[in-house]
């Protein structure tokens, strides 16, 4: 062991060039995903003509993709431990009720009723996680229950406690200015959330050390377990952030639309999925990054907005993005293997 | 004569009322490989799963250093410096190679009041670790390790043990998937490990792996210890027969044959 340690303090013999090269880019694992950005962007700006390229077509993409991009960044961290969930999809709206009940319909301070909806959906993630790995029941399973599950008790309640399936509910401005407020009248706030969002995932999934133990789950979780890695409670951890995060769109959703509908978020579960894998992570999980994951996410908001700025029916939108799926899936694989079997050239120095 | 690293005395396990091992005593000394033969089935993985922490014994003493010690869970097997790589587990192929070298056990530095992951220093020290093993092909701390041959991610695992102070090193069958050459590497690092003084239990079905690297030879046979001798005591024929389960191989072609017959004279009215 000194032996190993003395040489540490060497000047590193092989350390490899950190110089810019393409082959290196391309090997990332949001190569795929950013080539797909660009060529969506490109398309659309010629297809959408000038308007798509103006601040408000911006806007609108921009919007779009940040409320799904605060969802995709934990789903995609889940993903890259080897697991799915898709309970956020009735998490969304049962946290929006959560507010608008307590904040709105009680007209309790509005910081009581965001505090209940961050803790039921922590709550509903740590439950999802203890049933993933007490019962080892996959994950998709455990949480299409809860899916099912929580959107039940989400509609139950609602009807018994309020007699109406939508609440309405007026915050004040701190509310507003936090979570529903346009900025230059046609951004969401909600980007600025999304931008810190990236930021913290980033620095957890890339350069903590807890990032490492995701992609060691995800890549052989027995393992993971054998190198003494806590895999019990990261999962848990992995699942409350994603009840988290779904809670905080449920929350900003009330806020800004100014009322909270029992069915809302159901086109969160696949928009999210959806914007992680053209990301680049793969779905078995053990490979991915929070960059491609973002690619992704806007790749999905350009085409789901881009298509009104043009002449085509908005009907089509579905079809491009299924087609780009199954493209970006498959440019993805390429690029995975790209690096699987790359090795640097013998006698190059 | 120092103690030797590891040492069974009279170990027995039984899971309810099945006898896995019986019996057993056995000792490894530092720059030791011992080689553990025996059929599927004899008991090869509860013997290593007893050392590594996983089982414990029903009856009987485990030493370290001719101290007696008991392994509460593999964990902390591993941190008396006991460390077994399986076949295929312990790498990440979608993982780089700094990373997967400290997995679990990842460096860190200061970053504002932040602790990141050194990658710098988890690359360097991995790709000096294994190529301290003779595998100098691998010089980039960042290459995916499912791009490395079988023989390669092996030669990461041992040197990944090695550097974290295992002193006793588990093989469990490293060179059953691989092919001649990749089975050398593995054997050749299997005799640096031994060279840098550690207890190494190999095991193997190949008989020429063992004999290559052997110093010592344990036969299991239905959780007994059948032989334990030295190099040199056997033949390869006499080793070959043991690790057939005790019976000559000549007395098995009799055996098959008679089957063979016996399957014959009623073949004809089945179809």
């Amino acid at each position: 062991m000194s032996d190993t340690l003395h040489r540490t303090g060497a000047p590193p013999a092989t350390r490899s060039a950190r110089s810019f090269s393409f082959g290196a880019l391309a090997r990332r694992p949001e190569a795929g995903s950013f080539l797909g950005m660009v060529i969506v962007f490109i398309f659309f700006a010629i297809a959408g003509g000038a308007n798509f390229v103006t601040l408000g077509g911006t806007a609108s993409w921009l919007n779009v993709a940040a409320e799904i991009g605060i969802v995709a960044l934990p789903v995609g961290l889940l993903m890259i431990a080897g697991e799915l969930d898709i309970s956020i999809g009735s998490v969304i709206p049962a946290a929006s009720m959560t507010v608008a009940i307590i904040s709105g319909y009680f007209g309790l301070p509005l910081i009581l009723g965001v505090a209940a909806a961050l803790a039921l959906g922590l709550l509903v993630g740590f439950v999802n996680g203890i049933l993933v790995i007490r019962t080892g029941v996959p994950s998709l399973i455990v949480t299409l229950g809860s899916l099912f599950a929580v959107a039940g008790l989400t509609l139950g309640l609602s009807v018994i406690i309020t007699g109406s399936t939508g609440v309405p509910i007026q915050t004040g401005p701190i509310g507003k200015a936090l979570l529903g407020q346009f900025i230059a009248g046609i951004f969401q706030v909600t980007i600025l959330w999304w931008l810190v969002a990236i930021v913290v995932v980033g620095f957890l999934l890339h350069i903590s050390r807890w990032g490492n133990w995701i992609f060691a789950l995800g890549g052989d979780k027995v393992s993971a377990r054998n190198e003494g890695i806590p895999i019990d409670r990261l999962i848990i951890q992995l699942f409350m952030s994603s009840g988290f995060a779904a809670a905080f769109i449920g929350i900003s959703q009330a806020i800004l639309y100014n009322s909270a509908q029992v069915s809302t978020g159901q086109s969160f579960i696949f928009n999210s999925i959806i914007s992680v894998v053209i990301g680049g992570v793969l779905l078995t999980g053990g490979f991915g990054s929070v960059v491609g994951i973002v690619f992704g996410t806007i790749t999905f908001a350009i085409v789901n907005q881009g298509i009104f700025y043009t002449g085509f029916d908005a009907n089509w939108a579905s079809l491009i993005i299924g087609v780009l799926l199954l493209l970006a899936v498959l440019l993805n694989n390429t690029f995975r293997k790209m690096a699987l079997n790359y090795s640097p050239k013998k006698g190059k120095s | 004569m120092p103690a030797p690293i590891i040492e069974l005395r009279h170990v027995n396990k039984s899971f309810g009322p099945i006898d896995v091992l019986h019996d057993i005593s056995l000792k490894v000394d530092a720059g030791e490989v011992l080689c553990l033969l025996g059929d599927n089935g004899a008991g090869k993985s509860t013997l290593i799963k007893t050392l590594s922490g996983v089982h414990k014994p029903t009856s009987g003493i485990v030493l370290m250093d001719g101290k007696e010690v008991t392994f509460a869970n593999p964990r902390e097997a591993s941190e008396m410096g006991v460390a077994t790589v399986h076949q295929f587990g312990g790498t990440f192929p979608l993982m780089s190679v700094g990373r997967c070298f400290f997995v679990g056990r990842e460096p860190t530095k200061k970053w504002g009041p932040l602790r990141i992951y050194d990658r710098a220093t988890a690359n360097e020290i991995a790709v000096k670790s294994i190529q301290g093993f003779g595998i100098t092909r691998i010089d980039d701390g960042d290459r995916l390790v499912g791009g490395m041959s079988g023989g390669e991610r092996q030669s990461l695992a041992i040197a990944r043990a090695v550097h974290f102070g295992a002193r006793l090193l588990i093989l469990d069958e490293p060179t059953a998937a691989l092919g001649v050459k990749q089975a050398s590497h593995v054997l050749r690092i299997v005799l640096e490990a031994r060279k840098r003084g550690l207890a190494v239990i190999f095991i193997t079905h190949q008989v020429t792996h063992a004999m290559a690297v052997g110093d010592h030879f344990a036969v299991l046979i239905r959780g007994a210890l059948a032989a334990n001798f030295l190099k040199g005591e056997k033949t390869r024929e006499e080793i070959t027969d043991l690790m057939a389960g005790g019976e000559s191989l000549a007395n098995l072609d009799a055996e098959v044959q008679d089957v063979m017959d016996a399957e014959g004279s009623r073949a004809s009215p089945v179809a």
